[in-house]
């Protein structure tokens, strides 16, 4: 099957049912995106699906079919995702940085859909798991793309 | 041993594995170095053991060219910050900024063992027992650069100084970067007698510095064990007995396992079954495809089939007497006898899995030569290359520890038998004849984990008249995970189990702190503050119902008895002033909430710390708004890394006393993911507050000491508003409304 992933195509031969974790990790050998659960729950596997964050360990792979995927490997070229970037940097978010590249996704994903989220928007999108605990850091940093007082 | 790694430099080993590089220093292409030798294999030995750890440049520092700098470094870097403040103490004195460091975990040998003789990566120890020998090396470094350069320039060495990356001649205006002197500098012998930088002129140590890691752990490029492969690798899932010690008898369809797709072969291993495939989903897909039934050898001891969390709970706390004496001072017995009243309670705290979001896993790889590559999470490379060394029939010098940076670790990645995936991984390498990628989902981790160990403490205390208490019984019961790993001596009480309880500083006349040893039927590890990560709940959520029974107040009996000590007090100074000062409560928040505070003390790993949570209610759930936490390392490195490991600590303390409890029913844990072992998530983050102390104390720990107070200080805080003592965690269970 065809996927259309940061923007180029790329063809893979896979069970139509395999989840699109797997087939970036391990057919096209983009590691950026992570294993954390396989069951939805903690995030570390978030990418875009047509600038939808989506969980892609329970996403199949032929769900995606024709949506353009979008994953950490390719952040930096979308200027929100780079805003996003910078604002980690600035904030010094990551410590063991495991779930950073789900936590960035569903960050880029906010802010590309509303350049200024209300708190209560960011904390109903920021839901993501990170065991080091650097939530308040994650917050500050979004706060600060998104122009919010804190 | 190391000696193969660590040369030649400036291209590929001919063995390096095809897709993985020396990040960022291979492609620098021929001649880069150097500050480096190599031993000769034949004298690895010999030379081992003349080594002094620590002090051979050569065998931490490479100055390429183009003036970066790679160190090798002793510690793992798992979201503590280590590699940042390696680069920062090794810089400061070789005179590079820490910008300009490329640092890795070096791989095992003898240079590399500064912690207490040996080498890992834990007990928040790994600035303060380096952090002299680290300013050393780099001195000794920059020394060696000068008087490279003096000879290149034709000057004395004493009209040379150096600024950040560079030789300077100040009379005549040259400069020589050090990556021109870099090879010359590597031929000459290392002083010992170096000079220091001032502390008054530190540049980098004591401030907070950028970590080095962090825009490559922002945009994906981090690369972490789970995430490695090498040329002709199979990718291999296992599906593990569901109690630990059945072995696989039969499998019923391994036929049909066999031709799912992608499939390679299928094989036993002990305690678990693998499937070798060509993508890590179609392994797991196949190997939970397969239908197992499990036999109980002869004779093994195993996992009891009826051991549940409840029953081992109940043993523990039914479990009479005084225990082995840890801690004597005065005569209880006596000082209770005389006390106005004799206050008791018994407390309890459940196992805990560590949780850390990167599932462990293990890359095999024999080599041509009948050598074994292994890459792996680990915290003490040496200790995982002896273990590996036995499961593979080699010598531990015919195997090469890669040790990648960690996705958390909280004491997850020591060596711990039937945790660790790397024997797996060697077996199925093996039998495959190709290298093999084993990752264990987060289910199988969750069966395998290496718990934080349950425990028990049963406190009697006697205030006197005046409400100060004049004697403390202390008995803990349970198992501690030093004994269980590095051998416990009997009669004799593990320390691990018993920190947090003893070792208080309150003056408390008759005092006495006992153990009594329960085997823990549960796989037991280290967990990020160990003993601590209990005991201090113990004790500190006692001591306010040893200050209540006194009618004092848990501030002030904390002050009073902590008179003698300017230290403690000027912490719990802080932590008040840092939360404008102290109200026990219940009060009303501007909100409209009920609340109120507490607070709590530990002196874990070297470090004095206070904590204050402000806590209120709501429908049943505890609420934690926020934490002030005070903390006197002695003297820190990066104030920034110090900040951030507190946040950590904060949450990961707040995690288990809200939410976290490994529960056994049947001899299985009941939670085989987060959805059934929930750990903090966001919306219950509180705001943290830190004050750091620099007393200029002996220098402590950062990575655990933040852990200790946070569960007592939030418990105490929520037992005013309950109205009644809560001794049992996590408090999801206190059936709070």
């Amino acid at each position: 099957m065809e996927l259309i992933i940061n923007g180029h195509r790329k063809q893979v031969e896979i069970e139509p049912d395999t989840p699109l974790l797997w087939v970036l990790r391990d057919e096209l050998g983009m590691t950026g995106t992570k294993y954390g659960c396989g069951l939805a729950q903690c995030g570390a596997c978030t990418v875009l699906v047509d600038g939808q964050a989506t969980r892609s360990c329970v996403t199949p792979v032929e769900a995606v079919v024709g949506a353009a995927v979008t994953t950490i490997e390719a952040v930096s070229d979308d200027p929100v995702g780079r805003e996003v970037v910078e604002a980690w940097v600035r904030h010094q978010v990551p410590q063991c940085g495991y779930c950073q590249s789900g936590q960035v996704m569903t960050a880029t994903a906010l802010l590309k859909q509303s350049d200024k989220p209300s708190e209560e928007e960011i904390a109903a999108a920021m839901v993501n798991l990170c065991r080091c605990g650097t939530y308040n850091a994650i917050a500050a940093a979004v706060r600060d793309v998104a122009g919010v007082k804190s | 041993m190391m000696m193969r790694r660590l040369a030649p430099h400036g291209g590929p080993l001919p063995d390096q594995p095809a897709k993985l590089s020396r990040r960022g220093f291979l492609g620098a292409g021929a001649g880069a170095l150097v500050l480096s030798v190599a031993l000769p294999i034949g004298n690895a030995r010999a030379q081992a053991a003349r080594i002094v750890p620590g002090t051979r440049v050569s065998a931490f520092l490479e100055i390429r060219p183009d003036n970066k700098v790679m160190f090798r470094s002793p510690f793992i870097e798992g979201g503590q910050g280590i590699f940042t403040a390696m680069a920062q103490i090794v810089g400061e004195e070789l005179d590079v900024n820490p910008a300009q460091f490329i640092v890795e975990c070096a791989p095992p040998g003898p240079d590399y063992l500064l912690t207490m003789g040996a080498r890992f990566t834990g007990g928040s120890m790994s600035v303060r027992m380096s952090y002299d020998t680290l300013r050393r090396l780099g001195a000794a470094a920059r020394l060696m650069l000068i008087q490279a350069a003096a000879q290149r320039l034709g000057v004395p060495a004493a009209s040379l100084s150096t600024k950040p990356g560079q030789v300077i001649h100040a009379s005549s205006g040259r400069t020589l970067d050090y990556g021109a002197v870099a090879a010359a500098a590597a031929k000459l012998p290392v002083p010992s007698d170096a000079p220091l930088r001032s502390g008054a002129d530190f540049r980098w140590i004591g401030k907070p510095v950028a970590r080095l890691d962090v825009l490559e752990k922002s945009t994906g490029q981090a690369r972490y064990s789970i995430d490695l492969s090498v040329e002709g690798m199979l990718h291999a899932a296992v599906q593990h007995a569901p109690r630990l010690g059945l072995e696989p008898a039969s499998l019923t369809n391994e036929a049909d396992v066999r031709a799912m797709p992608g499939v390679h072969s299928i094989h036993r291993l002990p305690g678990a079954v693998a499937v070798l495939a060509n993508s890590w989903w179609r392994a797991r897909r196949a190997v939970e495809t397969l239908t197992v039934t499990w036999a109980e050898p002869a004779g093994a001891i195993v996992m009891p089939a009826n051991f549940s969390s409840q029953a081992h709970r109940s043993k523990l706390k039914t479990t009479q007497g005084d225990g082995i004496a840890f801690e004597t001072e005065g005569d209880v017995a006596a000082g209770l006898r005389g006390a106005a009243r004799v206050v008791e309670a018994t407390y309890e705290a459940p196992h805990l899995a560590h949780g850390q979001l990167e599932p462990p896993s293990a890359l095999a790889r024999f080599n041509k030569d009948g050598t074994l590559d292994l890459w792996l999470p680990n915290q003490a490379p040496e200790m995982f290359q002896a273990a590996a060394a036995k499961v593979a029939g080699l010598t531990p010098e015919r195997v090469f520890i890669h040790s990648p940076i960690l996705g958390g670790f909280f004491g997850r990645h020591f060596l711990y038998a039937s945790a660790n995936p790397f024997p797996q991984a060697i077996l199925l390498s093996k039998a495959a004849g190709r290298p093999v990628k084993l990752i264990w989902s987060r289910e199988e981790e969750f069966l395998r984990d290496a718990l934080r160990p349950m425990g028990v403490a049963r406190f009697r205390a006697g205030p006197d008249d005046a409400g100060l208490p004049v004697a403390m019984s202390a008995v803990a019961v349970g198992e501690g995970a030093t004994g269980r790993w590095y051998g416990r001596q009997p009669g004799k009480v593990d320390s691990s189990a018993v920190e947090g309880i003893a070792g208080k500083p309150y003056a408390i006349p008759h005092r006495r702190v006992g153990q009594i040893h329960v085997d823990d039927p549960a796989v037991i590890g280290f967990w990020r503050s160990v003993g601590h990560s209990m005991n201090d709940f113990f004790y500190e959520t006692f001591f306010d119902e040893m200050a209540d029974a006194g009618g004092q107040d848990p501030l002030v009996l904390r002050q009073r008895l902590l008179a003698h000590s300017p230290r403690h007090l000027t912490l719990l100074d802080a932590v008040v002033d840092l939360s404008g000062g102290w109200r026990r409560g219940p009060f009303q928040a501007t909100d409209g909430s009920r609340r109120a505070r507490g607070v709590a003390m530990a002196s874990p790993f070297g470090s004095e710390a206070a904590a204050i949570a402000e806590v209120s209610l709501r429908s049943g759930e505890v609420v934690v708004h926020d934490i002030w936490v005070a903390i006197d390392p002695g003297r820190i490195v990066n104030p920034a890394i110090v900040e951030a490991q507190i946040n950590s600590a904060v949450a990961l303390g707040l995690s288990t006393t809200l939410l976290e409890e490994v529960v056994y029913a049947d001899g299985q844990p009941q939670a085989r993911n987060f959805d059934g072992y929930p750990i903090l998530p966001p919306d219950r983050m509180p705001r943290v507050h830190l004050r750091i102390i620099e007393s200029g104390a002996a220098m402590g720990g950062i990575g655990e000491p933040g852990l200790p107070a946070v569960p007592p200080a939030v418990t105490n805080a929520t037992s005013v508003l309950a109205g009644r003592r809560i001794r049992s965690l996590p408090l999801s269970k206190a059936g709070l409304t």
